[in-house]
C-alpha cells in the first residue's frame, strides 16, 4: 500500500476521533414481538424477534450487526427503517422520537433512513428503467422538484455510484449483479438520507465484485458523511468495514463494542465461537475451531436463563436459570459505544 | 489408474443465440482419497463440468472430451442404464440448496432408504438399520425419530446433513459437493465441513469441493483448481497457491479478500467475467488483467509447467512479478 494512502487513512481516523460527532440515531431497548398462530383451538404465542437492543448511529461511522440467521438482524433493520413499528422501546432520529404518528406519513423523517437489500434483482422493478427507478423517490417525496431537476439529480447519482451515462434508459435485467447493487445504492441515496441500512449488501456477490461495492460504500460514506447500519453474517467483511460491532443471538445483543476490541478480545462465548467458525483464507493457520453443537433454538420456545446456554461450553447452573444482562467493561455499564458490553456470567478473559 | 480422469472436457450449450461454451478444455484428475477444490466466480463453469461427469446436463448440452473415465468406466460411451448403476452409488453429489433438493412429499427416511433399496438391494430391516447408522454418522440427533420427519420440518443445516447421508448411503468412491455450505450459517458450515473431511479421512473417499469461498478452500482441501470463464487457469497445492499464486486472476482474487486488505480500499478486479458475446480474443482474462499486453490480447496462452501451477498465462507470476516479460 502506498504511503499516501496510509497517511490519508490515519488522518481520517484522527479526524473521527477529534470531533466526537453527535449520534444521529439513538435506540433504547428496542423490541419487536410478533403474535403467531392462534387458530380456533390453539393459543397464540409470541415470537420475540427483537428483544431489547440499544445502540447509537453516528455520521461517518458504521455499526455492524452480526449473528446467525434468525437472530433478529433483519427485524432490527425493518424497525430502524420504520417499515415496522417497535413493540417497545424508544427510537430517536436527530432528536425526534419516533412514535406511531411520526412514522406514519412523515416523509421528511422517512427520507432520512434508507435501505439497501441483499438481492438487488429482487428489489428492483423489472419494468422500470434505471432512470425511472431513481427518479421515483423524488417524484413521491419531493413533489416540488421539477421534472428537469429530477432527471439531473438522477443522472448525477448514476455518475456518483460509478455507472455510465448510457445506463439511464436501461432495465435491470441488462445489468450484472454488481451493477444492480450499485443501482440499489443509488436509489437509496436519492433522498439525501443521513442513515443507510445495508442488509447483507454484498452476500450475493462474487468476491471480485464484492470488493468493488465495499469500496463504493466506503467512498460514499466519506463524501456524504453517512451513518451505516451494516447487517452481515460474513465476519471477514465486517472486520474490514465496521467501526463498531453488535453481536446478536436470538433477538438480543450479547456483545457490543468497537470492532477492534470485539474481534481481538471477545468476551461472550458466542462471539468467540462465531469468530473461530469463520474460515480464514490462510492455509498455514491451523487453529482449533470451537465446535458449537446443535442449532439455534426456536424463538417461540426459548431456553430458560441465558438463551445460549444449551450450546455453550462454559454454561453453569446460574446460566440455566437466570438471564444475563449486558454489562460493560472498564467504564462501567452504559450504552455509549466505546464501552465493551457483554451479556454473560462467565465472560472470557484475554487468555482464554 | 486414477479414480476420475478427464482430459480436454468441453461443454457447449445450444442456445437460441448460438453456441455458448461453458467449459473449455478442462482436465481433472482425482485419485482415491483426494481432497480437491474447484474455485471460481459464478459463471466460471465449475458446476457444469461436474454435472457433465454425473450425466445431469440437459439435452441442449454438447459434451466432448478426449477422455472421461471413472474407475475404469468410460463415461462418454456409457449407456443410460449402466450410468445409473454408477451415479448415486460410486459417485454421488451434494447440491447447494438442501431445501430444494429434497422431495417435500416423502419423509427423509424414505428418501435415504430408496438409494439403499435400488443400489444395494437391501431388505427392509437392513435398510432401516443402515439409515439410522447414516443419520448418526452425519450428526443428526434422535435419528430413529427424525427418519419420519419431512423436509419442511427440518432446518437448513439438518436438511444438508440428510443430503449428505443420502450421498454417503452406498459408500461412494467419489463425492462431489457443490457449494455444500453456501446457504448455511458459519457455525453450521464449520460442522458440515468437519463432517466431510472426517469422512474423507476415515473412508478413503475422494472429495471434490466446488466453492467460491477462499476461506473454506484454505481450511478444508489439499489441492485447488482455479477456473475462469470455463477454463482451468491454475492448479496448485493449497498452501502454495495462497503463498505464491502464479496466475494474475488468482492473485487478484486473493488480493480482493477483505481479510488481506491493507487499507480501507480493497484492490478490485475491474470489469466482469466475459459472457457469450464479449468473449475476448487471446487470453480470456486479458481485458481485466493488469499485466496484459498486446500478445495477451491476440494469442491464447499456452499452459505452463507444473512447477508454475500449470497456469494458462503468457507471463506467469512468480512472487507477484510476471515472468518472461522482459524477454519478449
Amino acid at each position: 500500500m502506498s504511503q499516501v494512502l496510509q497517511n490519508q487513512m490515519d488522518k481520517r481516523q484522527a479526524e473521527n476521533k477529534q470531533v466526537a460527532k453527535k449520534p444521529i440515531l439513538i435506540a433504547r431497548d428496542l423490541k419487536r414481538h410478533y403474535e403467531v398462530g392462534g387458530g380456533m383451538f390453539s393459543k397464540s404465542s409470541t415470537v420475540r424477534a427483537l428483544d431489547g437492543a440499544s445502540f447509537t448511529l453516528t455520521p461517518g461511522r458504521t455499526l455492524a450487526v452480526v449473528g446467525e440467521s434468525g437472530c433478529g438482524k433483519s427485524t432490527l433493520a425493518r424497525v430502524v427503517t420504520m417499515i415496522e413499528q417497535a413493540t417497545e422501546g424508544a427510537l430517536e432520529i436527530e432528536g425526534d422520537a419516533i412514535g406511531e404518528k411520526l412514522a406514519q406519513g412523515n416523509k421528511e423523517l422517512r427520507a432520512k433512513v434508507q435501505i439497501v437489500f441483499q438481492d438487488p434483482y429482487g428489489s428492483l422493478n423489472p419494468r422500470q428503467s434505471i432512470g425511472k427507478t431513481l427518479m421515483e423517490p423524488l417524484l413521491i417525496n419531493r413533489p416540488d422538484i421539477s421534472a428537469k431537476e429530477r432527471e439531473t439529480r438522477a443522472r448525477d447519482m448514476i455518475a456518483m455510484v460509478g455507472l455510465r451515462e448510457e445506463h439511464f434508459d436501461r432495465y435491470p435485467h441488462m445489468f450484472s449483479g454488481g451493477q444492480r447493487q450499485r443501482i440499489a445504492v443509488a436509489r437509496a441515496l436519492m433522498l439525501d438520507p443521513k442513515i443507510l441500512v445495508l442488509d447483507e449488501p454484498v452476500s450475493a456477490l462474487d468476491l471480485s465484485i464484492q470488493s468493488q461495492i465495499l469500496n463504493l460504500l466506503v467512498d460514499l460514506q466519506d463524501r456524504l458523511d453517512l451513518a451505516y447500519l451494516f447487517i452481515s453474517h460474513d465476519l471477514s467483511v465486517v472486520r474490514h468495514f465496521a467501526d463498531d460491532v453488535m453481536v446478536m443471538y436470538l433477538g438480543k445483543p450479547v456483545e457490543q463494542g468497537s470492532m477492534e476490541t470485539v474481534f481481538s478480545q471477545p468476551r461472550h462465548p458466542y462471539t468467540k465461537a462465531l469468530l473461530s467458525a469463520t474460515p480464514v483464507a490462510d492455509p498455514t493457520r491451523k487453529s482449533k475451531r470451537i465446535k458449537l453443537s446443535g442449532e439455534l433454538p426456536s424463538p417461540m420456545n426459548l431456553p430458560q436463563g441465558c438463551a445460549f446456554n444449551p450450546r455453550c461450553w462454559r454454561a453453569s447452573e446460574k446460566c440455566r436459570s437466570t438471564r444475563p444482562v449486558l454489562t460493560g467493561a472498564g467504564d462501567g455499564a452504559g450504552t455509549d459505544l466505546g464501552d465493551h458490553l457483554a451479556a454473560c456470567f462467565h465472560p472470557l478473559e484475554d487468555e482464554d | 489408474m486414477s479414480l476420475l480422469e478427464i482430459r480436454n472436457l468441453t461443454v457447449e450449450f445450444r442456445t437460441a443465440s448460438g453456441l455458448f461454451r461453458a467449459v473449455d478444455s478442462v482436465d481433472v484428475t482425482v485419485e482415491n482419497g483426494d481432497l480437491l477444490a474447484i474455485v471460481g466466480e459464478s459463471g466460471s463453469g465449475k458446476s457444469v463440468s461436474m454435472l457433465a461427469v454425473m450425466g445431469l446436463l440437459p439435452w441442449t448440452a454438447n459434451i466432448t472430451a478426449d477422455k472421461m473415465e471413472f474407475d475404469g468406466h468410460d463415461l462418454r460411451s456409457l449407456s443410460a442404464k449402466a450410468r445409473r448403476q454408477i451415479v448415486g452409488k460410486d459417485i454421488s453429489m451434494i447440491f447447494q440448496e438442501p431445501m430444494s433438493s429434497l422431495n417435500p412429499c416423502f419423509n427423509v427416511g424414505y428418501q435415504i432408504k430408496e438409494t439403499l433399496r435400488i443400489h444395494m438391494g437391501m431388505g427392509r430391516r437392513e435398510r432401516h438399520t443402515r439409515a439410522v447408522e447414516l443419520m448418526t454418522q452425519v450428526g443428526i440427533p434422535d435419528p430413529e425419530k427424525r427418519l419420519s420427519a419431512f423436509p419442511h420440518q427440518m432446518s437448513g443445516g439438518m436438511s444438508q446433513r440428510v443430503m449428505i447421508a443420502m450421498a454417503l448411503a452406498c459408500k461412494p468412491k467419489l463425492l462431489i459437493a457443490d457449494e455444500p455450505t453456501t446457504a448455511l450459517d458459519v457455525t453450521i458450515q464449520a460442522q458440515i465441513l468437519d463432517l466431510l473431511t472426517d469422512l474423507q479421512e476415515t473412508t478413503d473417499m475422494a472429495l471434490i469441493l466446488i466453492t467460491h469461498d477462499m476461506g473454506v478452500v484454505a481450511e478444508t482441501v489439499d489441492r485447488v483448481m482455479v477456473q475462469y470463464a470455463g477454463q482451468r487457469v491454475e492448479e496448485q497445492m493449497v498452501d502454495k497457491l495462497f503463498a505464491n499464486p502464479h496466475h494474475p486472476y488468482t492473485t487478484a482474487l486473493l488480493a480482493a479478500l477483505p481479510e488481506r486488505a491493507q487499507s480501507r480500499h480493497l484492490p478490485t478486479i475491474p470489469g466482469v467475467v466475459p459472457g457469450q458475446f464479449d468473449r475476448p480474443q487471446g487470453c480470456l482474462f486479458s481485458p481485466r488483467c493488469q499485466f496484459a499486453d498486446a500478445r495477451c490480447k491476440s494469442q491464447p496462452p499456452g499452459r505452463a509447467g507444473q512447477e508454475l501451477g500449470s497456469v494458462l498465462c503468457h507471463y506467469p507470476l512468480v512472487d507477484g512479478a510476471p515472468l518472461n516479460k522482459e524477454a519478449s
